[in-house]
């Protein structure tokens, strides 16, 4: 009996369009990259030199507040400053490990700052982060 | 005459790494880019009605007035100086708290400066405090 003797043919994968595959995913993603657009109010955020990055972005509700007094939470505006409470209680029961980013204008005055800061312990949203750009 | 036929000689450019090439971009446009990440200074504000004394000598007021100008414990002090004479304080208590009060009409940077100095000093604790204006 004879054996067939096994051909050892080197099985070869082409790798030739490999470089255009990775191409096209480069190009994919860099096309469908949107960056997130700035929602609430435009402000102009005051400088800090401690700032720390804010991580675990999914727990992060900002508030806005402009130099006018115009408060936005995310990108609803808000009437009532009494507003926030209830509406940041509901976000608080929502996620447990709420942050809120708060992005203040430079100029806005304390009066506003703290009315908005008074509003947060009422609602129990304690962590805050007071949002800022590296500077002197 | 005698002319040479010329050969068209086969040249290439080696294919094998435009692979490597590709993934070496990839990754470093992966790694470098940042998406805007928030930044800012941290802080726990206190729970409502969590209002306990404090003894006064375990306290440092931070006062800011509406241009900006900041008291500690009552005499004037330069915005910038403000971390080494907390970090001075804690080193004599460490229990110490500090407490900043501002005008209604302060400005909100005056505020972050004066937090931001006070952080320096301290880091991110609970204890610090920031009294509602009068």
């Amino acid at each position: 009996m004879t054996f067939k003797k096994k051909s050892s043919e080197m099985g070869e994968i082409p790798t030739a369009s490999m470089p255009d595959i990775v191409f096209q995913l480069l190009l994919f993603f860099m096309v469908t990259t949107t960056f997130r657009q700035s929602t609430g109010i435009p402000v102009d955020l005051p400088v800090a030199r401690m700032i720390k990055k804010l991580e675990a972005k999914k727990n992060v509700t900002n508030i806005f507040a402009d130099s006018q007094g115009n408060i936005s939470i995310d990108d609803k505006l808000i009437d009532k400053i009494t507003d926030i409470r209830s509406i940041m209680y509901q976000k608080r029961i929502e996620m447990p490990l709420l942050i809120v980013s708060l992005k203040f204008d430079k100029n806005s005055s304390m009066a506003t700052v703290s009315d908005i800061q008074e509003e947060l312990r009422k609602a129990d949203a304690l962590k805050v982060n007071y949002c800022a750009k590296f500077g002197d | 005459m005698l002319i040479e036929k010329r050969r068209a000689r086969k040249a290439y450019i080696p294919t094998c790494s435009m692979a490597d090439i590709a993934f070496l971009l990839l990754t470093f446009f992966l790694v470098t880019t940042s998406l805007d990440l928030d930044k800012g200074l941290g802080l726990t504000l206190p729970a409502a009605g969590d209002a306990r004394p404090i003894p006064k000598k375990n306290i440092i007021s931070l006062l800011i007035n509406a241009s900006g100008a900041v008291m500690l414990d009552e005499e004037p002090i330069e915005v910038n100086m403000i971390k080494d004479r907390i970090t001075t304080r804690l080193m004599e208590n460490p229990l110490v708290l500090v407490s900043i009060k501002t005008d209604a009409r302060t400005k909100y940077q005056n505020f972050v400066s004066v937090l931001d100095q006070v952080q320096m000093a301290m880091g991110e604790t609970p204890r610090i405090s920031i009294a509602e204006p009068e």
